[in-house]
């Protein structure tokens, strides 16, 4: 068990057991040696969409909300985090390189959620830019060097899914050409995603398989020192409108300073009108008890310069991803001034 | 009314302190150490549990192949969805070592533990994990100690395992539980590779499970020699109040209610003397628990932390049993007061003098239980009727004894000359009905002590005589890699009068794990085995292939008989053609023709060699092995192997001398407690002779001879009891619990030792009542002649 | 003289002390009995104690025999109490433990002064030799004292203590222990000091002293 906490100490900084903010303060802090992201850098493909060892931390984040042939909604998830000790990689198994993968399937009435780690220099995890694929295990996201297609497979104890993607619309960079910035200090991470993906696929869980289509987001992130020390917690926002357009929207919440919000008002054509903090409002508006903690499940988001005034409802209010590290995930949807669905992220809830 | 009643009920203890004292004191120290040794059977089991999901211990899923590993097979079963971690296992300096993955380790209560600095470490600068009796085994390596790591073994990350064994693959990939649905079968994702289940766990409860039967064993006379004290002070107290009683009736209060407000007296008891009591079974456990854990250790290979944790479930019984006993002590004297007649009289010396015919229907029922006793020797089978037969001795005997003190003093009256020699023998005899719970206490202490000890002495010149049998070889080496062995053997062929290869596989003998060894056909084996049992010719054939050896435990446990077959290996069985002693080993054992063994099991490792060699060159081939690069730990001559088994011996019957000093504190303790209740009950024997011309200093003399006498007598009756205690321990309950059967030797010297600790015992608990008695004012013995009783 | 008491003061402890005796002074003579009489709580068992050395004096002297006991160690005081002294008190005078016959010879062996014939006689007297065998729990209370005085005379010691010897009996019995009791101390030769509260018993006497308020009258 300690090893596994361990391992969670490590990932921390890239899922934020804030909690523990203190015993890795210095990493906030000071970067090691580890590279970092500097304003004005260009993404290289299909390279970059391999691992960049040179940076603390790295992940494959994709997040899917998908319909069922019976109509219901579910949410898939599929997450590949890099963390590195040194800036080095190497394929003995003692390289500084450590691999931890997640996967979840929410339905409407059950939550399930998986882990995995491996060491990096095995071959157990990895990625490769070109041909493209990221796994740990079994679970394996693969396909074009463009990541156009990609095929995604999770199984674990309870669950397990095969999906396949499409994308409907260009790579898009977040910040200002992928430098997003979490903080006022100015801590920043590499950022791009891939918001447009259709998905066809089959889900299975106890009670058998079911076919489903939906949308899907990818995201990219690579960074050494994403947090800043008094930041205790994030919740991010990843809508999917009708009409194509697309909205990612985070706020840092922050223990001293105020909160820090960024994100991206996304068109159907890719481009990216990036968001300011102030630019959005997003308040709880309903409390679900999971896991012994208080979740909001239930947000009021308002983005003024778009018009958008929503209510979001949780698919599954005990989306609780209940792996060694624990954060909320899962699918929503939302109505209002718009309506549509999207996945919701809550860290730093204790 | 009723609370003017219990207040006057109570105010009998705010005269009598001692007798209050003594009936606390007494129920706490019988629930002390039940409550203490259920905690520590608590600990021991949960550490089982904990075990069971260890690494290496625990019922578990395995993945093995002929040969070790290759990293890809485990990568390639982890692509295809098996959720399986790798283990590197290897001996170094007589340690195992375990090389894991934490990434993939399941959780298991032996994971390594990595907080703060020491994953770096541990990943990329070879951090070893030990415990810290096992650390200094492993001094050179970067070894830092964890105490949740079992003895004799170290954890560290498979590259690091790598390293220090020469290996590059994996000895076995543990399978996690659950596996994903859907998973590709084993035989196409790695073919060679088959799933196995270990179950050392539940061998280990198995095996311990007489231990802790034997500890409960001990913790239940303990308890009864606490109640043997709570009786008699509770029984007393009762009878002392009987005139109060009778007042508190003629004033109005009905029987049924004057019982329930003593039965409530009683539970309040029962509370203090309770919580007292759990307390202070935390201190005895907390004391005995690092004792217990070198026992389970060194018997049986178990592993127990030394730290106690306090668990809710132990401190309620502890209550529930001092609740018990307190009602099963104050029962009789509870029922005598509800049908008590309102007016009649206070007979507390009557209380204290049993009649000739209930002394003789004691000792009748006495023999009764010996007469069981013996039927269970006769009839019984198995590790319970071991003990009741074992109860029924102690308890018999322990009813007769009042009878047999009656006995010896009266058979003392006829040699005693002197007045006041004739006078002392006469009032002990007198005092017989009043002490003789406390002595019934001593007794069981005593003969414990005398069973208990003559098992474990006999035991340990048993097993030192075995040792220096079996430890015929002056030096023992273990190689670490194959090439190593290769040098190592031509060495010793050169430099040794002989070398003998060891050679160990581990099977499955009659269902349970045990080891067959390969022995090379040498005298030394014929010189230092002795066969308990053999079939004609029995060195000859087992050398030849044409026969097995097995050990004493495997023999009794199985029931074999010489000619049976054995199956050693899927497909390879032997006949049984010797039996050999084992002592200290808690598996089964095959002895076979090494030649017979590598055939069939080739790559056995680790790669242990035993070597004759004169004593005065032990040192020289000690250097030239080291030469070789074998480590120096890894060579170890027949001294130091001996001083090992020697010490693991100690440890493990640590626990059982504590226990037997603490019963027999305990049984001090009902000494004090009869005689400073019975103290002011003996005023009218003693008021007489000092009027008469005795100073008071003089009769506390007396009194400590007395306690001596009493102490002295009891001896006499406990030392044949005793042996006959150790007669069942070695005879019947050993075999039973550990597989062997041992000679019994006398130890005189050890009973007259104690035989002085249960004069100092007996001295002691008399001498404050004594010194209370020397410094007694006049007036309350002259009191004696006037006052109305 | 056999016993000479001058001026014994004994308090007890209480608030305020206890004052038992305040100056007592008496002499008795060799083979002379003496009746100590007064009313309960006057002392008077306090002075018998005294004499007999199980209780000490605040102040004044008692000599016995010319040996000045006042003072004198505990183990001194037990030798005097073995030798000289025998004792005879109301009730429960013998040891439980013991039968008739080994408490008959008690006292006598313990003073090194053993004399069958003597003990044998007394028994007679007394009416015991039948019940030699006996424990003092299955004897009368008549039976008892008589027992009581045989094994205070067994030794023939210069004086003997009675305090209340008969108060526990019936009067009839009391009578005949008294007889006995006065008989058999003449024969022996010994002094006696007697306590009671009974003019009657104490009229059987050589003489007879009444102790009130701690003091002589």
């Amino acid at each position: 068990m300690n090893v596994k906490a361990l391992l969670t100490l490590l990932f921390t900084l890239v899922a934020g057991s804030f909690s523990q903010a203190q015993s890795f303060a210095g990493l906030g802090e000071d970067a090691d040696g580890f590279a970092l992201p500097v304003l004005g850098d260009q993404f290289v493909f299909p390279e970059d969409h391999g691992p960049h060892p040179a940076f603390r931390i790295e992940w494959w984040y994709l997040t899917a909300n998908l319909i069922g042939a019976d109509g219901r909604d579910y949410g898939a998830q599929w997450t590949l985090f890099r963390s590195a000790r040194e800036p080095r990689a190497d394929a003995t198994w003692q390289s500084p390189q450590t691999w931890m993968g997640h996967a979840a399937l929410t339905t409407p009435e059950a939550h399930y959620a998986a882990e995995r780690f491996a060491r990096g220099g095995s071959g157990q995890a990895g990625a490769v830019a070109s041909p493209f694929a990221a796994w740990i295990d079994d679970w394996e996201m693969s396909g074009s060097d463009t990541l156009g297609e990609l095929r995604l497979t999770a199984r674990a104890g309870g669950f397990a899914y095969d999906l396949t993607l499409d994308a409907q619309g260009p790579l898009v960079f977040h910040g200002q050409d992928g430098h997003s910035v979490k903080s006022a200090e100015g801590q920043a991470s590499r950022y791009y995603s891939q918001p447009f993906y259709e998905v066809t696929g089959e889900i299975e869980t106890l009670a058998g398989p079911m076919q489903v289509t939906g949308t899907a987001w990818l995201d990219r992130e690579y960074s050494s020192q994403p947090l800043g020390r008094t930041q205790s917690g994030w919740d991010w926002f990843a809508f999917t409108f009708p009409d194509g357009h697309r909205l990612m929207a985070f706020e840092l919440r922050d223990s001293q300073n105020a909160d820090y919000q960024s994100g991206s008002w996304i068109a159907p054509d890719g481009r990216v009108t990036p968001l300011q903090p102030g630019d959005f409002e997003a308040e709880p508006n309903a409390w679900t008890d999971v896991d012994g903690r208080r979740i909001p499940t239930s947000w009021s988001f308002t983005y003024p310069a778009q018009g958008v005034d929503v209510e979001l409802t949780a698919v599954n209010p005990n989306a609780w991803n209940d792996l060694v590290f624990a954060y909320w995930e899962g699918p929503f949807r939302f109505s209002g001034t718009h309506n549509g669905t999207g996945y919701l992220e809550m860290t730093g809830y204790e | 009314m009723h609370r003017a009643a219990f207040l006057a009920l109570l105010s009998h203890w705010r005269r009598q302190p001692l007798q209050l004292i003594a009936l606390l004191f007494g129920l706490a120290a019988a629930t002390a150490l039940w409550t203490g040794v259920q905690a520590i059977n608590q600990e021991a089991r949960s550490s089982y549990d904990a075990a069971a999901s260890a690494l290496g211990q625990g019922t578990e899923q395995r993945l093995t192949g002929e040969g070790p590993i290759p990293r890809e097979t485990f990568i390639a079963l982890r692509r295809a969805g098996w959720l399986v971690s790798p283990v590197v296992e290897g001996q170094v300096n007589g340690v195992t070592l375990l090389g894991v993955d934490p990434f993939t380790l399941p959780p298991m209560a032996a994971s390594p533990n990595l907080q703060g600095d020491r994953l770096g470490a541990f990943l990329n600068n070879g951090l070893i994990l030990a415990n810290a009796d096992t650390a200094p085994a492993l001094a050179g390596y970067n070894v830092e100690t964890a105490a949740n790591i079992p003895d004799a073994q170290a954890t560290m990350d498979v590259t690091t395992a790598w390293e220090v064994l020469g290996k590059t693959g994996f000895d076995y990939l543990v399978v996690t539980s659950p596996q994903p649905m859907g998973l590709p079968p084993l035989t196409e994702v790695a073919p060679g590779l088959t799933q196995v289940t270990e179950e050392a766990a539940g061998d280990i409860a198995n095996l311990t499970r007489s231990f802790h039967l034997n500890l409960t064993a001990f913790g239940l006379l303990s308890f009864a020699v606490g109640l043997f004290i709570v009786h008699a002070a509770i029984g007393l107290a009762f009878e002392q109040r009987r005139s109060m009683f009778r007042t508190l009736r003629a004033l109005g209060l009905p029987a049924r209610n004057l019982t329930l407000l003593l039965a409530g007296e009683t539970a309040v008891f029962a509370l203090l003397a309770g919580a007292l009591g759990v307390v202070l079974g935390y201190g005895v456990a907390s004391m005995l628990l690092p004792g217990v854990a070198g026992t389970l250790r060194g018997l049986y290979g178990a592993s127990v932390p030394g730290s106690l944790t306090l668990d809710l479930s132990w401190v309620l019984s502890g209550f529930a049993i001092t609740f018990a006993g307190a009602s099963v002590a104050a029962a009789s004297s509870l029922w005598r007061v509800a049908t008590l007649p309102i007016l009649a009289p206070a007979r507390p010396r009557a209380w204290a003098m049993a009649s000739v015919r209930g002394r003789l229907l004691q000792a009748g029922a006495g023999a009764l239980l010996l007469v069981i006793s013996a039927v269970i020797i006769a009839q019984g089978e198995g590790l319970v009727a071991g003990f009741a037969m074992l109860g029924a001795l102690l308890f018999g005997a322990a009813l007769m004894l009042p009878f047999f003190l009656d006995l010896s003093l009266r058979a003392a009256a006829f040699v005693v000359r002197g007045v006041l020699g004739q006078w002392v023998v006469a009032d002990t005899r007198q005092q017989v009905p009043g002490m003789s719970l406390a002595l019934m206490a001593l007794l069981l202490a005593l003969a414990a002590n005398i069973g208990v000890g003559t098992m474990v002495s006999s035991f340990r010149a048993t097993f030192t005589g075995w040792l220096d049998q079996r430890l015929a070889s002056e030096l023992y080496l273990t190689a670490q890699t194959p090439a190593q062995a290769a040098a190592l053997e031509a060495l010793l062929d050169a430099e040794a009068d002989a070398t003998l290869p060891l050679r160990t596989a581990q099977a499955r003998l009659v269902g349970a794990p045990a080891a067959i060894l390969g022995v090379v056909d040498h005298v030394t084996y014929q010189q230092g085995w002795p066969l308990i049992e053999a079939a004609p010719d029995p060195w000859a054939r087992m050398n030849a292939g044409e026969g097995a050896f097995i050990n004493e435990q495997l023999w009794r446990r199985t029931g074999l008989a010489m000619g049976d077959r054995l199956e050693l290996l899927p497909g390879w069985s032997l006949p049984i053609v010797g039996v050999y002693t084992d002592y200290g080993n808690p598996e089964g054992q095959a002895m076979v023709a090494q030649p017979e063994l590598l055939a069939r099991v080739p790559d056995l490792s680790p790669l242990r060699y035993a070597a004759r060699v004169a004593p005065e060159r032990v040192e020289d081939l000690r250097k030239a092995a080291e030469a070789l690069g074998v480590p120096a730990g890894n060579i170890l001559d027949q001294a130091s192997v001996k001083r090992f088994s020697l010490d693991v011996f100690e440890r493990t019957f640590l626990v059982t001398g504590a226990l037997n000093v603490l019963t027999l504190g305990v049984a001090a303790i009902a000494i004090l407690a009869s005689l400073t209740t019975l103290a002011s009950m003996r005023l009218p024997q003693l008021a007489p002779v000092w009027a008469m011309g005795l100073t008071r200093a003089r009769l506390a003399r007396l009194e400590l001879l007395r306690a001596a006498l009493f102490a002295a007598l009891t001896f006499l009756f406990a030392l044949p009891l005793g042996l006959a205690v150790a007669w069942m321990l070695l005879s019947v309950v050993n075999v039973q619990a550990f597989g062997w059967k041992l000679p019994m030797l006398a130890f005189p010297v050890e009973w007259l030792r104690l035989l002085a600790l249960a004069l100092l015992a007996a001295l002691l608990a008399a001498a404050l009542p004594a010194w209370r008695l020397g410094r007694m004012a006049p007036s309350r013995l002259l009191k004696v002649f006037a006052d109305e009783r | 003289m056999l016993l000479n008491v001058r001026n014994v003061s004994k308090s007890f402890p209480g608030e305020p002390p206890v004052e038992v005796l305040k100056g007592v002074s008496l002499d008795l003579r060799a083979g002379e009995s003496l009746a100590l009489t007064g009313e309960s709580g006057s002392g008077k068992s306090t002075l018998l104690h005294i004499i007999g050395g199980l209780e000490s004096a605040d102040a004044g002297s008692v000599t016995l025999d010319g040996v000045e006991l006042s003072g004198m160690k505990d183990a001194d005081l037990a030798d005097v109490r073995r030798r000289h002294i025998g004792v005879v008190f109301q009730q429960f005078n013998l040891i439980p433990s013991l039968n008739v016959h080994d408490n008959l010879i008690f006292h006598a062996r313990l003073a090194g002064r053993q004399d069958n014939a003597w003990t044998n006689h007394m028994a007679g007297a007394l009416g015991l030799t039948e019940m030699l065998r006996r424990y003092p729990e299955q004897l009368s209370g008549g039976q008892q004292q008589r027992v009581a005085i045989a094994r205070a005379l067994a030794g023939k010691p210069k004086l003997m203590l009675a305090d209340e010897p008969t108060g526990n009996l019936d009067e009839d019995t009391g009578d005949r222990v008294m007889e006995l009791m006065l008989a058999l101390t003449a024969e022996a030769g010994t002094g006696l000091l007697m306590v009671t509260h009974s003019p009657a018993r104490a009229g059987a006497l050589d003489s007879q002293i009444t102790l009130s308020h701690g003091r002589l009258s």
